[in-house]
Formats: structure tokens, sequence, C-alpha cells
């Protein structure tokens, strides 16, 4: 793997945000990746507890054999044990996808055992295109569609702050894929709200081309997009790449977490998305989970990325 | 919660605490509302006084594939790509992928005519082309990769 000059490896990227230790976003800009300090203002008027507060885990991959992570359900198991040491409980979890590795029904059912581990009053998923490899996502829906709709979308409003969570690993052709139905579902979802609400949209794969070329991006995520453009507060997460990121489109923030299994490189690094193997200890370095707050009155989500550690 | 004092926390300080003060879940949660569905999404995380629950040990699957064949037309996945991207056979030609890569992939036709479960690293599938034609394939986990059978009679 070969270094480009600005740019800063997973490792220092994660350290950078530790040391802030405060609300951290990533951006690229021109190739190069900056950190910068989101809303620092906003998170210093925080009195007590936020409005709302949750964690986000990914692309645990239960399953998965490969050297580059020789026991990912003891990773995916310290990130559970991260979330349930937060020092308060999160209003809910969300995994972003990517639950196994190769949707066995053995592997859905260790995850979601773990999962119940979680003290949280809520657990939510999506779908990853691991979880949905050759059957359209059923045995994912069997683990964890009940009460969703169509392929297994849905939607809920905790705190004044309506939340999407939305499929898009079903029908590939090269990039993530939401389909007519879904994007109608997303357009009557919204159309009742006030421009006012705060929207928070979940998905794998990323609504924003990270890196078409492997697939990082959703070729029909525009469409979505644009019923979400007259709120003043919407906000993107997703999984899928392994790796934080993060990037903003006019009134939408995008935030790419990382994973509890196996790095990937950063885009564009090499010829494929493959599994990064990483020096014996710096492993859990590149993993983590990530805290999502939000106070009424604010545009933007506090967020802050840990290392499993 | 503590009550409005105008002083400007560090947001860790703002959340340690939020920690200390929090109150028992049950109290403090704010709840969810789904608009229309009669079930609920999701499932619930453990509760306070919930033991926690044994791992299943050994579970996971793993999805050893079928042993090789010695003969036929072969195409290897290495690198998240398909070699050779095309192959052109013999109707009746039996032809057989194999995953060398740690990820795992499939193989689909785009016209539906095969489509392989999850082949995870050095799992093989095989189909037999009984028509001639041209036969474009991707990978469905990684549908940016695809390649073409060629199939002449």
């Amino acid at each position: 793997m070969t270094d480009a000059p600005h740019a800063m490896n997973r490792r220092q990227l994660i350290r950078h945000g530790a040391w802030f230790g405060a609300a951290v976003g990533l951006a690229v800009v021109g190739g190069e990746v900056i950190s910068h300090v989101a809303g620092t203002a906003d998170a210093a008027r925080i009195q007590g507890r936020p409005t709302l507060r949750f964690a986000q885990v990914s692309d645990s991959h239960i399953g998965f054999l490969g050297k580059a992570n020789s026991n990912v359900a003891s990773s995916f198991g310290q990130a559970i044990d991260r979330i349930n040491n937060l020092g308060y409980t999160p209003d809910f979890v969300i995994h972003t996808g990517d639950l196994t590795h190769l949707a066995t029904p053995g592997q859905f059912d260790q995850v979601k055992q773990m999962m119940t581990g979680l003290r949280t009053p809520h657990v939510f998923t999506v779908p990853g295109e691991h979880d949905s490899i050759d059957d359209g996502g059923q045995k994912y829906r069997s683990a964890f569609g009940a009460g969703t709709r169509g392929a297994g979308w849905y939607s809920f409003d905790i705190a004044g702050v309506h939340v999407i969570a939305l499929v898009n690993t079903l029908n590939l052709k090269k990039l993530g894929h939401l389909g007519v139905d879904q994007l109608e579902f997303v357009a009557k979802d919204v159309a009742p709200l006030p421009s006012d609400t705060p929207i928070i949209v979940f998905s794998h794969i990323p609504l924003f081309a990270m890196y078409p070329d492997w697939g990082w991006g959703t070729d029909d995520a525009a469409q979505a997009l644009s019923y979400l453009r007259r709120f003043s507060s919407v906000t993107c997460l997703n999984g899928h790449v392994h790796q934080l990121f993060s990037k903003t489109e006019g009134n939408v923030t995008f935030h790419s977490g990382t994973t509890t299994a196996y790095p990937l490189p950063p885009p564009g690094d090499g010829p494929a998305p493959k599994p990064v193997t990483l020096p014996a200890g710096k492993l859990h370095d590149a993993l983590g989970i990530r805290e999502v707050s939000y106070t009424r009155g604010h545009t933007t989500l506090a967020l802050k990325d840990k290392a499993l550690q | 919660m503590p009550g409005r004092s105008r002083g400007a926390h560090a947001v860790l300080l703002g959340l340690m605490v939020a920690a200390g003060c929090s109150s028992p879940q049950s109290a403090t949660s704010p709840s969810v509302t789904f608009g229309s569905a009669a079930t609920t999404p999701g499932m619930p995380g453990m509760s306070g006084t919930q033991a926690m629950p044994n791992m299943p040990a050994g579970t996971s699957a793993a999805t050893a594939g079928p042993a090789a064949p010695v003969a036929g037309d072969a195409i290897s996945i290495d690198n998240f790509a398909f070699a050779p991207a095309t192959l052109t056979v013999h109707t009746g030609s039996t032809v057989t992928w194999t995953n060398r890569d740690e990820e795992p992939h499939t193989v689909v036709a785009n016209d539906g005519s095969f489509h392989s479960p999850g082949m995870d690293s050095q799992a093989t599938f095989s189909y037999t082309f009984a028509k001639a034609g041209t036969f474009d394939y991707i990978c469905s986990i990684h549908p940016f990769m695809h390649a073409t059978v060629v199939v002449t009679q």
C-alpha cells in the first residue's frame, strides 16, 4: 500500500479523532483527507442529556474466516461491550449492515444472539450486500425484517427526529440501488413532515458517490435525496466502506462508519476493495463504534468515533 | 438532568455529566413511534436485569465448496476480477469458477440463466452451457465485477 503524501492512514485518522475527543468530522477535499471539529460551538452548549443519543455499529461480517481478522465474533463482542460501557444507555443501537459474511442461517442466528446483549431499548438494522447474497434478502428479513415494509425498509420517530432505514443492497447493477418502490416510500413517508423536522437516514452502501469504481455509491440516491431537500437537517449514516469518511452536499451530511471486522483500503488504493491485513496488534485501532447525539435546535449531529482498542 | 446553567462545558464533560445523572432508562429514553407498521421493526436490546446470553459456539458456517473438477474450462476469481474476462467454449462445456479471493463472490448471469450461491474463499461453482450464445455475468455482491462466456456450436 502506497501512502499519498498528504493522506493520513486510518490509524492516524482515528488517533486524530480521539485526540480531539469531540465531535469530529472528516472530509476529503481535492483528494486530501482533512479532519475538522464539526459543530464545536453547538457541542459546547450542550447542557446535560442531548435530545437523542444512539450508537452505530457496522460491518461485523460474522462468519468471516480470513487472515485480516481471525476472530470477527470476538471483535464484534468487544464492540458490544464498548457500547454497553458508554456510561449511559443509548436510546437505540443501529447496525448498518453486513451483519453476516455469507448470509447463512447460522450466521444470522449468531449475530442476532450477540446483539441481544446490547443494553439499549431498541436495536435496529439495515442489510448489507453480504446479508442478501443469493436470495434477495429473504434470510435477512426472516431474522430482522419483522415490522418492516417492502424489502425491509422502515421509518420511525423518536424524540422529534424522523429516522428512515433504507435497503440499497438488492438488484445491484454496479452501485447500490433503492428502486422505485422504495423511492415512493421515501416520498410518501416524509410528505407530511414539517421542514424543520431533523431527518436521519440509515443505509448500508453510501448514498453519496464515495468511490463508484468499487461500487461505493447508490445509483438512484439523488432521487431519494431530492425528497429531503426542503429539510433543514438531514444526516445520512452508512457502513460498507469499513472506514471513517464524511462529506456535506447542500443540506445533507454523509458519514461513513468503520467496521468491527477488518479494514478495507482507502478509495482507489490498490486494485480492489480487499480486506487489509494490518501488522500484529494494529487491527483494533481500525475497528470501532460510533456515538451520535442530537440536541434540539441544532442542525448538525455530534459524532464521536471510538476505536475498539 | 442538570439544570439550565449556562456554563460552557466541553462535550466530553457534558457527556460525563449526562451519564452520571442518567436515571433508569424507562424514565429517560424517548419513545419510538412507527408511522404505519402494526409490528415494530428492530429488536429489543437487553433489559437491565436480563443475564448475558450465552454465545453460541461454532455456529459460523464455512461454506467449503465442492471439490474442484479437474477437467473442463476454468475461470479464476482473483483480485475482484474474473479471469479470463471473456471465455469461449463449445456447447455442452462445463465451466468452473474458483474464488481465490479472501472475499466471497457470486456468479450471476444477466439473463438469469445461471446463479451461484455465495462462494467463500476457495469455493467453486460449475455450470454446463447447453445452448450457444453470449452470456454476460456479474458478481452480485460486487457488481462492478463483470465478464462474459461465449458459447459456440
